[in-house]
């Protein structure tokens, strides 16, 4: 037997609308009846998870800290995804934007001013551009496959970032721990309302995701993106080089990561340490297709990825259990949502037939 | 209709009467981990502190954690919704949530925190250390009886005081048995990656020691010295498990009886933030059974024990040596507490080049 998905001749506009949410009930049924097995008043368990952290201010607050990086990063991949660019290092190029917007707080440290930050911002949309730069000009000019390369800079990034926190940047003040001086006040993204610490990255994305979307549907450039990645030799007939979209997009979403680095590094940590993502490269690539690639779509997938972390902590609090069921039902949630997802496109069909027929048509 | 909305809300707010009211009657006691509470290493022996905590003090108080917090930014947002869920005193178990804990402790000047091997302090915040360096000196002195060749490999996990004096200690408990006894160091870069951690082992088991040491949470390199028969010493928890035939001893994190101490002055409003650093004498570490080693070499680790508790031994004391050759300690003199917590240099006797 085989299983086959076979691509649904027209998608049904009002399952589209309803996935998402066909996606969250199977959710809540799954997820309602771990708890139960776990002991657990699967009630009080969702409740936890989706509501308790939307019901208090400083919690929405770090709902926008957390989404903030997630949707900055997720707006730019869906440029390249659309354009048939497969940009998989995010990470990398968010931590080369944190790094080189650092450079002004952590070696030009006793130069204060107001133009600190706006020059913090621009050098890590630069830093991130450039360093999207590398598998850009790979791709473009010696035709090398992007997934690798942009990965594999992942790990450069890194140990590049490991290197500089041990050695040349680090805390001369900092008793030998790993990591760099702290910000000056002037440095830090200053928070976007007085009532929590949520800073200005969450404004950016915002920003960004309406820009981006506006782009990519009222402009030419917007469409110059869908057709290339739909069909490249559609796309060249209109005289559209995919040779300068793949410069376009990669450099776009390494520019918009490497803000997402810096905004991090000068909101949240204010400093530069061994480790500054907690994977939201990566993670942002989830919410990018969570998004179904639309600007506004991400938005909405960031926070809802936002608001899984926060209310998994909240249901560890509340019901006292480990931290393990909270992954599981994290991991229930996006499978579901992409599944529903993709069966809105594909059906799934069974192939059944004869193994000693097959057999003897040879290998096929 | 008014009459039942008016019965249903009485009736949530008796519920949430109550609910309150019962928390009030028992003290919240938070613990935030860095890794998960069964890693078999740093965090579970912070867990074990918590139960023994739960069964000494259970009556007046109930406790609440939070595992696998990453350090950073996310680590604040933990520590804040521990103190914001009503928690009166906060433990932060991991040296990196030290700024994390700063933060919130000013932010939230009623609750009490306490954060595990940091250096900064607030009127409502205390800092928890242990002297683990006095295990290491006795595994130092057991690694040189046992060891044929005379080097001991080192898995060692950041360049940070803590874990440069913990090498320094096994270095010197070594070469007061065999005075030209070397080790050899692998940095792992971690905490806690099992992965990691057994290829470390593998290296410096290739390299050619044959006695291991481990200054990183899982129990990978005592499987690895396991598989290849070579003898090794438990980190943080008591790791026989793992190598019932290769465990010669473990550093046992005990921090359950700091936990009750602390809780015990916290319901007594008599709290005060402190810098707290115990030893082998006040129960806060303690060795596990010394196993598969001679009579001779058993007799002499625990006497060595016997001399750090009572205060006789002190494991940093001179004539020690710098790495380059220069006078660190004069002969008789003991190093002060405050070069220990900033210790940034090898002593003679080990073979490897600190980050610097």
């Amino acid at each position: 037997m085989r299983i086959e998905l076979e691509r649904r001749p027209d998608v049904s506009k009002l399952f589209s609308i309803l996935s998402p949410f066909i996606a969250l009930g199977l959710t809540l049924i799954f997820g309602g009846i771990m708890f139960m097995m776990l002991g657990k008043d699967p009630i009080a368990a969702l409740y936890s998870f989706f509501i308790e952290p939307l019901t208090e201010v400083w919690s929405l607050h770090e709902l926008a800290i957390k989404a903030a990086p997630l949707i900055l990063i997720a707006v730019g991949l869906s440029v390249c995804y659309r354009s048939n660019n497969w940009n998989i290092g995010a990470e990398g190029q968010f931590i080369m934007g944190a790094i080189a917007g650092s450079i002004l707080p952590v070696v030009f440290y006793e130069w204060q001013s107001p133009l600190v930050l706006p020059l913090m911002m621009l050098l890590g949309m630069l830093g991130g551009a450039l360093f999207a730069g590398i598998p850009a000009f790979l791709k473009a000019h010696l035709n090398t496959n992007e997934i690798l390369t942009s990965l594999m800079l992942v790990y450069v990034a890194q140990l590049f970032l490991d290197w500089l926190v041990r050695g040349p940047w680090r805390n001369p003040g900092g008793m030998n721990f790993p990591e760099t001086r702290t910000f000056d006040a002037t440095a830090i993204l200053p928070e976007m309302i007085a009532s929590g610490r949520a800073h200005w990255g969450f404004g950016f994305a915002i920003i960004a995701a309406i820009l981006v979307w506006f782009m990519m549907r009222y402009t030419l450039k917007g469409f110059e993106i869908t057709v290339l990645g739909q069909s490249q030799r559609a796309g060249r007939f209109a005289g559209f080089s995919s040779r300068k979209m793949i410069w376009f997009s990669m450099l776009l979403s390494g520019a918009l990561a490497g803000l997402a680095g810096i905004a991090e590094v000068s909101g949240a940590i204010q400093q530069l340490r061994p480790v500054i993502s907690p994977g939201y490269g990566f993670t942002a690539i989830i919410v990018a297709f969570l998004g179904r690639l639309n600007p506004l779509g991400i938005v909405v997938a960031g926070l809802v990825l936002a608001l899984t972390y926060l209310g998994g902590e909240a249901v560890q609090v509340s019901l006292q259990i480990s931290d393990k069921p909270i992954r599981v039902f994290q991991g229930l949630l996006l499978f579901f949502v992409l599944s529903c997802d993709t069966l809105i496109h594909y059906k799934i069909r069974m192939m059944w037939y004869d193994l000693s027929e097959t057999a003897g048509k040879g290998i096929r | 209709m008014k009459k039942l909305l008016f019965a249903l809300a009485t009736t949530a707010a008796v519920i949430g009467f109550s609910a309150g009211a019962y928390a009030a009657d028992k003290a919240k006691v938070c613990f935030v981990y860095v890794g998960s509470k069964t890693d078999g290493g740093w965090t579970q022996a912070h867990d074990i502190g918590r139960l023994e905590l739960e069964k000494a003090l259970g009556d007046k108080i109930e406790t609440q954690f939070l595992e696998s917090v990453p350090e950073g930014p996310d680590a604040e947002r933990a520590i804040e919704r521990l103190a914001r869920s009503g928690c009166g005193l906060i433990y932060t178990t991991s040296f990196g949530f030290m700024d994390a804990t700063v933060k919130v402790a000013a932010k939230f000047p009623d609750v009490k925190f306490e954060h595990a091997t940091g250096y900064k302090t607030a009127p409502n915040l205390a800092t928890y250390n242990s002297r683990f360096y006095e295990g290491r000196y006795i595994q130092g002195q057991i690694a040189a009886k046992i060891s044929q060749k005379g080097v001991a490999g080192y898995i060692a996990s950041f360049p940070i005081p803590e874990v440069v004096m913990g090498i320094n200690a096994f270095v010197t408990g070594a070469r007061s048995i065999n005075p030209d006894f070397k080790i050899k160091v692998v940095w792992a870069n971690t905490w806690f990656d099992p992965g990691k951690e057994a290829d470390a082992a593998k290296a410096l088991i290739d390299q050619g020691v044959d006695v291991l040491t481990q200054h990183t949470d899982t129990t990978a390199p005592m499987q690895v010295a396991a598989e290849r028969g070579i003898k090794a010493f438990g980190q943080a928890s008591d790791m026989i498990k793992a190598g019932p035939e290769t465990q010669l001893t473990a550093i046992v994190d005990t921090w359950g009886a700091y936990y009750i101490k602390r809780t015990q002055l916290f319901l007594d409003g008599k709290w005060e933030t402190q810098s707290s650093w115990d030893g082998l004498k006040d129960g806060i570490l303690s060795m596990a059974p010394y196993t598969n080693m001679p009579d001779d070499v058993k007799a002499m680790a625990e006497e060595t024990q016997k001399k750090i508790e009572s205060g006789e031994l002190k494991p940093f004391t001179g004539p020690l040596k710098k790495q380059d050759g220069s006078e660190w300690l004069a002969a008789g003199a003991s190093s002060d507490d405050g070069t220990l917590l900033g210790m940034n240099f090898y002593v003679e006797g080990v073979d490897d080049k600190l980050p610097q």
